[in-house]
């Protein structure tokens, strides 16, 4: 398969230029009788939805969770980035394009990341004008703070509800289009197929999360704004709906996915605290500006952690990366922390965690200004634990939270099915192999206001005498009777397992041998152990109740037979990449001080994987990437 | 059809403008503090002046407008919240707010049926009945007043009212100015306490007066 | 330590529900209050019962899904907090616990615990907005906003639809909601253009979907995960007055 990426002619700065100059165009009176379906309503789907309906074409939009506005970019909370360069510290689009692709580990493409960067200046402009209550000085001018993995200040923020309010923005914007007809909304309800007419993407079927009953809906092009897949490993920071169905049931159709194991483990999340745990709650990366990562300097100790003094702590970020500190990006500050528990210095009951202090901070700026910045994080984290983290350093520990890897798309982020999009977190695009902190909110964001409009609407161009697409097609009917036989196929096992017990058991797997570190003697044993369990899950489940009324068991149980199948691609994807980058570190390679080892010579592209079927091995495709106008050099934050 | 804060404001301005007549009432009744005989006649002399002043008049019509309006509002207001509200088998919901802010409509109630007993002691004999005069040959509404206090049930009636008046003011006068649009944190602290000061002022105000005469009298 | 349930069960939102009792010993006190029903979840199921649908997604308190009435409070014992980040240590052992659905005639029971809160999206899209497109938004600096306004603000668009105002009030008010919305736009320099507009709409749509009257007892203040502040009820008063004082 011939993966094109696109990109258009040009220097760096003129391919998006470039592309908007010579994108092909619908007229207005068109544009009504196109139908675009979006199914997803985070930031991704709720800004994409509402500009293609202020433009003028028929949407429809879907969700699982009750209401668009509970989409999960609502948890973001530490703030958005946008090379405005308000603080005067040197930045630019430019600067903010090298930070990200190297943050990235330089498995991005160029053209990509520079037209992020690019577009993160229009954001602002956007959410401010939609009314977003973003952090101001007293003058009245928009604040910025920093993130891990860069050296100036271009983060935007709304304290530490970032995400809540971008999502508003984005969710009012679509109600507007809502309440003017423009946009039907569909709560509630849960992509389970894509349609493919003639090889392109027409239709999706779902199922009313309500009644049980399944719906076809026909577009003339097809959105997945789903977001992220890190529940996979079922203790992350995603919230407990999160899942990869939708792009799954996609890449089965026909699209690729694209590094699939380049998974975020997130460095301040809550610790576990039991079996019975359903999910590790982030504390935002935003901490580490003023907080100071530490474990006592002895396996054993006991201590009260104020009691111990200053020299018997090991500030170990501080002292392995003194450039970046405890701001060094997410992957190298998570395996640091796991390099630390892993050799016996963890803190806690369960000897998992490390701590985030802010004595410092408290003494030197006043417990007020630390309280104006971040308290609702310290509120949710006695909520959470029952500590007050103004009197005693926080506990945190590495999470999952966010997948670089999703759908192969080009660079107008369209998978290789025709006419089938995929923006957000449900894509691969921008990231590579390891995203900054903030970047995920700006992506989702721009992909959604700036690049798909353009792109989706080249697309449509081509459609204006199709014609309303008939949901009566043969491939509905087709489409229609697999999701069917599907459901009914789950709940006719009727086992003595709780769907809940396989997810666990994956995520484990996963954690163990899919995670913060890989090596091939694992991964190799890991994907025969989740054959195994995808055996057994097909044995042994039990879904009670039926498909025809409103059943949680039974969403629960198609999320995790795909997570079974995602796993396993996630641990092929691991094992062919002979190289450490980003996110992904493989034992094998590093350095002698354990720094990640990448292989430029040999693992310098994209891996896209096809579906060949149930039970056969995946095919690898390969994006080979260029790099014109940043040499890859190696990640130092020393 | 009016919206729910439409129907909320009807209710703040009539209640607003009832408030207000209390203190007028308040400040009349004073009168009755006065040495007896000096209080006799003062008092009968204010209550002809009321009886025939043609302004009075029109304003006692607002006054008996604005108690039937503030009725009908409250029962409608409150018929359509019992549709809208559904109750739980376990109901702790108490625990978050004032009991006499949940319980304005039982409340007014007790008010209303004082009001009924209030008005067929003293306006309806004033009106329809015969009383005798005065020196200066005003009706003598002064001595029904002490005669009627005089029972200590009938005091009891009138002081328990009163606190059931004061509760009503308390939490009425403090959303009355809520629904008015009063929204600046700083004058909201001070109108609760100024709402709360003039509640209790003057149903202590009216409650003294059945007690002195009482005491003083009987 | 051992927990006595009753637990509201409905069919559907036709059917007459009723509490169910359920006993669960040796749970963790350090369980949040919701993996406290997914213990009760796996245990019904494996025993061949249906287990209590109830709403839940993000489980750290800001996307507002999750909501129901503990022991007859909105989300528990704990004031300013989602159900999802109460823990079972708020509770004793051995105690009584009633769950029951947020109710209100506006948000109709869909099955167990699980209520239909649609009427407050609708609510949103009859006008809680600015009125803006993509693509039309001049320079974030254009436009300087005062730290204070901002935050003031803010403190109005923390709002997480959950519903608990509306469950807590006695008279099912959706008054804190909708005025929460059109103070965050309002209080804005951006938002102030279709202020007018956008308030009549607003609360004319919360009447249609049925919500009572606020009686400013101010009981959705305290029960407010957020603890959105009841003076936006009366600014959203002002803003209504003011609005119907102006409208041609």
């Amino acid at each position: 398969m011939n993966l094109d990426a696109k990109i258009p002619e040009g220097s760096l700065e003129q391919k998006w230029e470039n592309f908007k100059k010579t994108a092909k165009l619908v007229n207005p009176a068109n544009r009504k009788k196109l139908e675009v379906i979006v199914v997803g309503t985070g930031l991704a789907g709720s800004s994409i939805a509402a500009s293609l309906a202020e433009m003028g074409y028929q949407v429809k939009a879907f969700c699982f969770q009750d209401s668009p506005r509970r989409a999960h970019s609502v948890a973001a909370q530490g703030g958005v980035n946008a090379a405005k360069n308000y603080k005067n510290d040197g930045d630019s689009v430019y600067r903010m394009f090298v930070d990200t692709l190297k943050g990235g580990d330089f498995r991005a493409r160029e053209a990509n990341v520079y037209r992020m960067a690019e577009c993160s200046l229009n954001l602002i402009d956007q959410a401010v004008a939609q009314g977003v209550p973003f952090g101001r000085e007293y003058g009245g001018y928009l604040n910025n703070r920093s993130f891990g993995g860069v050296q100036v200040s271009r983060t935007f923020y709304a304290r530490g509800q970032t995400g809540q309010q971008l999502l508003l923005g984005a969710y009012q914007a679509l109600m507007r289009q809502v309440g003017k007809g423009a946009v039907k909304l569909y709560s509630r309800h849960e992509m389970l197929d894509l349609v493919l007419i003639d090889g392109k993407a027409r239709g999706i079927i779902v199922r009313n999360l309500d009644t049980g009953v399944l719906e076809r809906h026909a577009g003339h092009a097809v959105i997945l704004a789903t977001g992220g897949y890190g529940k996979i490993y079922y203790l992350s920071t995603l919230a407990m709906g999160c899942n990869g169905s939708a792009i799954w049931r996609a890449h089965k159709k026909g699209a690729l996915m694209a590094s699939p194991s380049w998974i975020q483990i997130h460095p301040t999340s809550l610790p576990q605290s039991g079996d019975y745990q359903s999910k590790l709650t982030l504390m935002s990366e935003s901490l580490r500006n003023d907080g100071r990562i530490w474990v006592p300097l002895k396996t054993d100790e006991t201590r009260n952690p104020n009691d111990i003094p200053e020299n018997e702590r090991d500030y170990y970020l501080e002292r392995r990366y003194p450039a970046f500190g405890n701001l060094a990006p997410r992957d190298i500050s998570s395996r640091a922390a796991k390099e630390r528990i892993d050799a016996g210095f963890g803190i806690g009951p369960l000897k998992n965690a490390v701590y985030l202090d802010f004595a410092k901070a408290i003494k030197e700026q006043g417990r007020s200004k630390i309280e104006e910045k971040y308290g609702n994080l310290f509120d949710m984290y006695r909520k959470i634990t029952g500590f007050d983290a103004y009197e005693e350093p926080m506990m945190i520990s590495p999470s999952a939270h966010f997948s670089m890897g999703g759908l192969w798309v080009d660079y107008e982020l369209m998978t290789t099915v025709p006419g089938l999009f995929a923006l957000g977190e449900a894509n691969f695009a921008d990231h590579g192999a390891n995203r900054l902190g903030a970047n995920s909110l700006l992506q989702a964001s721009v992909d959604g206001y700036f690049i798909a409009p353009y792109t989706v609407a080249n697309y449509l161009s081509g459609d204006i005498h199709t014609g309303k697409i008939d949901d009566q097609h043969p491939e509905f009917d087709k489409a229609q009777a697999a999701v069917e036989a599907n459901l009914k196929k789950l709940l006719a096992i009727g086992g003595n397992k709780t769907v809940d017990y396989y997810h666990k058991t994956l995520g484990k797997i996963l954690y163990d041998y899919c995670g913060l570190a890989r090596n091939e003697a694992g991964l190799k044993g890991a994907i025969v152990e989740i054959r195994k369990l995808r055996e057994d899950f097909y044995k042994n489940v039990k879904i009670p109740g039926d498909s025809i009324a409103m059943n949680s068991e039974l969403e629960k149980a198609g999320r995790v037979s795909d997570y079974l199948e995602i796993g396993e691609l996630m641990c092929f994807d691991a094992l062919s990449r002979n190289e450490s980058c980003g996110a992904h570190f493989r034992e094998e390679y590093q350095t002698a001080e354990g720094e990640a080892m990448r292989n430029d010579a040999e693992f310098q592209f994209i891996s896209a994987w096809e579906w060949a079927g149930a039970g056969a091995d995946p095919v690898l495709h390969k994006e080979e990437l260029t790099f014109e106008v940043l040499k890859p050099i190696v990640r130092s934050y020393k | 059809m009016l919206t729910t804060l439409s129907r909320k404001m009807l209710l703040c301005l009539t209640g607003l403008f009832l408030g207000f007549f209390l203190i007028i009432h308040l400040l009349g009744n004073l009168q009755l503090f006065l040495p007896v005989e000096e209080a006799r006649l003062q008092f009968n002399w204010y209550s002809h002046f009321l009886s025939g002043n043609a302004l009075i008049k029109m304003v006692s019509y607002v006054l008996y407008l604005s108690i039937i309006v503030h009725v009908i509002d409250a029962l409608i207001i409150t018929s359509k919240n019992r549709k809208a509200a559904k109750p739980y088998q376990k109901d702790h919901r108490g625990r978050a707010s004032k009991w006499y802010s949940r319980n304005m409509g039982v409340l007014g109630t007790l008010i209303l049926i004082f009001l009924v007993i209030h008005f067929q002691n003293f306006w309806y004999v004033y009106k329809f009945g015969t009383l005798p005069v005065d020196s200066n040959g005003n009706k003598d509404l002064y001595q029904l007043v002490v005669t009627t206090f005089q029972e200590w049930w009938y005091v009891v009636i009138y002081v328990l009212s009163m606190v059931a008046l004061c509760y009503h003011l308390i939490h009425g006068v403090h959303s009355a100015l809520r629904t008015l649009g009063v929204f600046h944190p700083k004058y909201v602290r001070w109108i609760k306490v100024v709402g709360a000061v003039y509640a209790i002022m003057v149903c202590a105000g009216f409650a003294m007066m059945p007690i002195y005469i009482f005491i003083t009298t009987g | 330590m051992k927990l006595n349930l009753k637990v509201w069960r409905q069919k559907d939102r036709e059917s007459q529900g009723k509490l169910v009792d359920y006993v669960l010993e040796d749970l963790n006190p350090h369980m949040s209050f919701l993996e406290m029903l997914d213990t009760l979840n796996e245990r019904l199921i494996l025993a061949g019962d249906e287990p209590v649908e109830f709403d839940h997604d993000c489980r750290e308190g800001i996307c507002g899904q999750c909501g129901m009435m503990i022991n007859g409070i909105a989300h528990g014992p704990l004031q300013n907090t989602t159900t999802c980040q109460l823990h079972l240590r708020s509770f004793t052992n051995n105690e009584t616990i009633f769950i029951e659905p947020f109710r209100s005639q506006a948000f109709p029971i869909k099955r167990d615990l699980r209520v239909d809160r649609s009427a407050f999206d609708r609510i949103i899209s009859s006008g809680g907005f600015v009125s803006t497109n993509t693509g039309q938004a001049p320079d974030a600096h254009a436009l300087p906003i005062s730290h204070q306004v901002t935050e003031a603000a803010f403190d109005s668009a923390a709002c997480i639809g959950c519903g608990a105002c509306v469950a807590t009030c006695k008279n099912s008010s959706a008054a804190l909601f909708t005025s929460a919305k059109i103070n965050h736009l309002v209080l804005l320099p951006q938002g102030k253009e279709e202020r007018q507009e956008r308030v009549i709409r607003m609360v004319e749509q919360m009447d249609a979907e049925e919500f009572g009257h606020c009686s400013n007892t101010e009981a959705c203040e305290v029960e407010c995960p957020q603890g959105i502040s009841v003076l936006n009820i009366a600014r959203m008063n002002y803003e209504y007055n003011r609005a119907l004082t102006r409208r041609k």
